[in-house]
């Protein structure tokens, strides 16, 4: 599978996403001008500033050639990984439900988090009906300022029930004020995930864990490759 | 051109930190009696054609899932 990480002015975890793709398969840059796509399977939009997050993050990002390009892998049902300000550009572009608002205490924050993700195949409750928490439990960084995951009501009601909610922040560790615990939501066909925490930097048992990886592997299960 | 001045302000009912942290300031300063502080943005500009601002609003200027918005031609 062949990765394209995009890459905004403003951009900052490109290269980290470059590294985590490259332990997967092949994996390149997609400048934010480049409207054709073809040759690439998969898509990472990266974190960072995207044109200075001027506006609101993410808002202006949507409408560079690069993401008309995305938004055409995503419809054909290519895997697409939006992490933190790269979520905020999926949210942005339409091409995931909700926004991400200021952080409940107005601090941008740095700290390690647990998440618990829920992986597609969980259509029905494993056996015991729990979730195996070893299994699902992910340690990875999260740092941003604006990741209130904001929906509707009734929006997060029908998240619940189609199994878009793909992470939750585990007890004690939703430090943003997000609704219903939710750090990373999927659309609808499942091939477009994206998530506030960074896990291209925890892919690397040098940084203290290596979860991060389990989130590229999911996207790109759970998409076909264009 | 036709000047027009955009206001957007968080939709009501979503927690606006920043508005209540300026509100939470208030007292300090000496200013009671003052609430329902809420912190949005202005932009101003000039448009040819006027009638277009809602499209641009609704596609850039404001995120209407969070953010209401109001335009006044000048």
């Amino acid at each position: 599978m062949i990765w394209g990480v995009l890459q905004f002015p403003g951009s900052c975890d490109e290269r980290d996403a470059l590294n985590a793709c490259s332990l997967l398969g092949e994996a390149r840059l997609v400048w934010h001008e480049e409207r054709d796509l073809s040759g690439v399977d998969a898509i990472v939009v990266p974190g960072g500033f995207s044109y200075g997050d001027y506006l609101r993050a993410g808002a202006i990002a949507r409408f560079s050639p690069a993401m008309e390009g995305v938004a055409e892998m995503a419809a054909a049902g290519a895997p697409v990984l939006g992490i933190c300000n790269g979520f905020q550009v999926l949210c942005e572009a339409g091409l995931l439900p909700g926004a991400l608002l200021r952080n409940k205490e107005l601090r941008f924050t740095c700290r390690q988090v647990d998440l618990i993700a829920s992986p597609l195949d969980a259509l029905t409750p494993p056996e015991g009906g729990q979730t195996n928490e070893r299994r699902d439990r992910l340690s990875i960084p999260a740092k941003h300022g604006e990741g209130r995951y904001y929906a509707a009501e009734e929006v997060l009601d029908q998240l619940e029930a189609n199994r878009q909610v793909a992470y939750r922040y585990a007890s004690e560790h939703n430090f943003n004020g997000s609704a219903r615990d939710i750090a990373g939501v999927r659309n609808e066909a499942g091939n477009v995930v994206g998530l506030m925490p960074h896990p291209e930097h925890a892919v690397d048992p040098l940084t203290g864990s290596t979860d991060g990886l389990r989130v590229f592997e999911a996207v790109a299960a759970a998409g076909a490759p264009a | 051109m036709p000047r027009a001045r955009v206001l957007i302000r968080p939709k009501e009912g979503i927690l606006d930190p920043q508005g209540k942290a300026v509100e939470r300031a208030l007292p300090a300063l000496g200013f009671e009696g003052i609430e329902h502080v809420h912190v949005g943005r202005m932009v101003e500009l000039e448009a040819e054609d006027p009638e277009r601002l809602a499209e641009l609003c609704e596609k850039l200027l404001a995120n209407p899932l969070i953010e209401d918005y109001e335009i006044q031609t000048l």
